[in-house]
């Protein structure tokens, strides 16, 4: 793997730019490997490279059905945050936080991380009271939050608008300032490269159609759309359609697919300095590097594979946006699209050992999965290293349904899901 | 924006419905319930990936409760005629 650097790139830059290569390679699907990911999404490609990286494998595969990063990776509105209500939560997601803190230089790719903080408003007095108790839980939990008013909101953010002309005026809001955004394409690039760099397989249009179990009813094999292949160890990592994986081995999941969808508008110059997020009458936004506003949608109402959602559910939320933001009214929307959640009942994701050994799942992010990808791919690297969970992963269980133990996200997202 | 036809009141826009997830759970009786059956009856889901049959309201209409098949590939509905359960 050529590395990159500032010289590199100047010297690039002299030569007409003709250093560049091809960042991974396209091999062909061997017979076997010592562990195969299902979907080459974020978390797919970073379970692969923790594996290789951290746990010695070397023999990887990470099979995708379409293109690398294709999936919801390509989909998402880039934010991250670890300002979770429940101790479990906030130590899932401050793990992720951590990795996405020196991820740029660990892969040496640039991700274009931007900590430039996530504020969540309040509305309404119930907003205020819950907010500040997700400020105190996530400081007792070492997590950065802070309590604004309204003038210091505003302040953070020069394009709010704050006062009582509103339908629902801004009571406060909750900083989290090590929040921000990532170039989302880069992380699923820069995990690939690093990836292919320690010898794992990247096979694209490579579909699961089957899984194979030996007589002890564990995995032995996957058959896929480019032949047989044979693996011990196996984790799914497929967002939308884990339901859809595994279900060829009879497992049923506490798992239901939505489409979310989301949209930019035209590109502006530098505008909007952080993420706004308001719960209450549900708007989203930031603005990216190229300089559209990013704008995310909340889920559709139904079940649906179709990466497509209807427009009402955009309009509600560009309302919301053109009230708190009115100098936005005037902007012409770019394109929007949808992609495929996977939600579970309490909107906590599982990363866990499945009822069939050697077989093991990341699922059920729901709309939050970009952020914790790190997290999520160094955790499930490390379940399928160790056959057993991380301490950080250990309460995400298939099981915590059947336990009683729900992590109730749900009751307590920063955006309604 | 879907187009669903009440089997009571016709074609109407999606936004005078609720979903009401997939249709037929049946709920376990008895005094032998496992938790295992338990927690299936009220999380584990088919999510199928083709036609689906699932419960609808039409909230701001009748109000009445109605089953439809719908193909979640295409969001078609198959049929929505079905029996209220």
């Amino acid at each position: 793997m050529r590395s990159f650097s500032g010289f590199s790139l100047l010297w690039g830059g002299l030569t007409g730019h003709k250093h560049w290569r091809q960042q991974w390679r396209s091999p062909e699907p061997k017979s076997s490997y010592d562990a195969v990911i299902v979907g080459a999404g974020g978390h797919g490609l970073a379970a692969a490279y923790y594996l290789a990286s951290e746990h010695g494998l070397r023999n990887i595969a990470v099979l995708e059905k379409g293109w690398l990063g294709g999936g919801n990776t390509g989909r998402n509105t880039t934010v991250i945050r670890s300002n979770y209500l429940f101790d479990e939560s906030a130590a899932l997601y401050d793990h992720a936080l951590k990795i996405w803190e020196d991820l740029t230089q660990k892969l040496n790719y640039n991700l274009m991380f931007s900590q430039r903080g996530v504020m969540m408003l309040c509305h309404t007095v119930h907003d205020v009271q819950v907010f500040k108790r997700h400020v105190h839980a996530n400081r007792a939990n070492g997590v950065d939050n802070e309590w604004l008013t309204p003038e210091q909101a505003r302040e953070f953010c020069p394009p709010l608008v704050t006062g009582s002309q509103l339908r629902y005026p801004v009571l406060g809001a909750a900083l989290q300032r090590r929040g921000g955004t990532a170039r989302h394409d880069a992380v699923a690039w820069g995990y690939a490269r690093a990836a292919d760099a320690l010898g794992v397989d990247i096979i694209e249009n490579c579909e699961v159609t089957g899984i194979r179990c030996d007589g002890k009813g564990a995995v032995a094999a996957l058959e896929t759309t480019r032949g047989l292949i044979h693996a011990q160890k196996v984790g799914v990592s497929a967002a939308g359609h884990t339901s859809v994986v595994m279900g060829m081995v009879g497992v049923r999941l506490p798992i239901e697919s939505f489409p979310l969808q989301a949209l930019v508008s035209e590109p502006v110059k530098p505008i909007f300095p952080c993420v706004v997020m308001s719960n209450t009458i549900h708007a989203y936004i930031s603005q990216s590097d190229k300089g559209e506003l990013v704008i995310g949608a909340s889920t559709d109402a139904y079940t649906s594979y179709t990466q497509r959602g209807a427009l009402h559910v955009n309009m509600h939320t560009l309302a919301a946006v053109c009230e708190l933001f009115p100098m936005f009214r005037r902007l012409r929307m770019l394109r929007n699209w949808g992609g495929i959640v996977d939600v579970t009942p309490d909107r906590s994701p599982i990363i866990a050992k499945t009822p069939v050994p050697g077989l093991y799942v990341n699922c059920g992010w729901g709309t939050g999965g970009f952020k914790a990808t790190p997290g999520a791919g160094h955790l499930l690297a490390w379940t399928m290293a160790h056959d057993a969970p991380h301490p950080i992963n250990a309460p995400f269980t298939i099981e915590r349904f059947r336990d009683g133990y729900l992590i109730d996200e749900a009751a307590a997202a920063a955006v309604s899901h | 924006m879907l187009l669903i036809h009440c089997p009571h009141c016709g074609p109407r826009p999606e936004i005078e419905f609720v979903y009401g997830g997939q249709a037929n759970i049946m709920r376990p009786g008895g005094a032998g319930v496992t938790d295992q059956q338990w927690a299936d009856f009220l999380y584990a889901r088919t999510n199928s990936k083709g036609v689906h049959a699932e419960r609808w309201r039409h909230v701001y209409g009748c109000g009445r409760f109605f089953n439809a098949q719908r193909d979640t590939t295409t969001d078609q509905f198959v049929d929505s005629s079905g029996p209220r359960t």
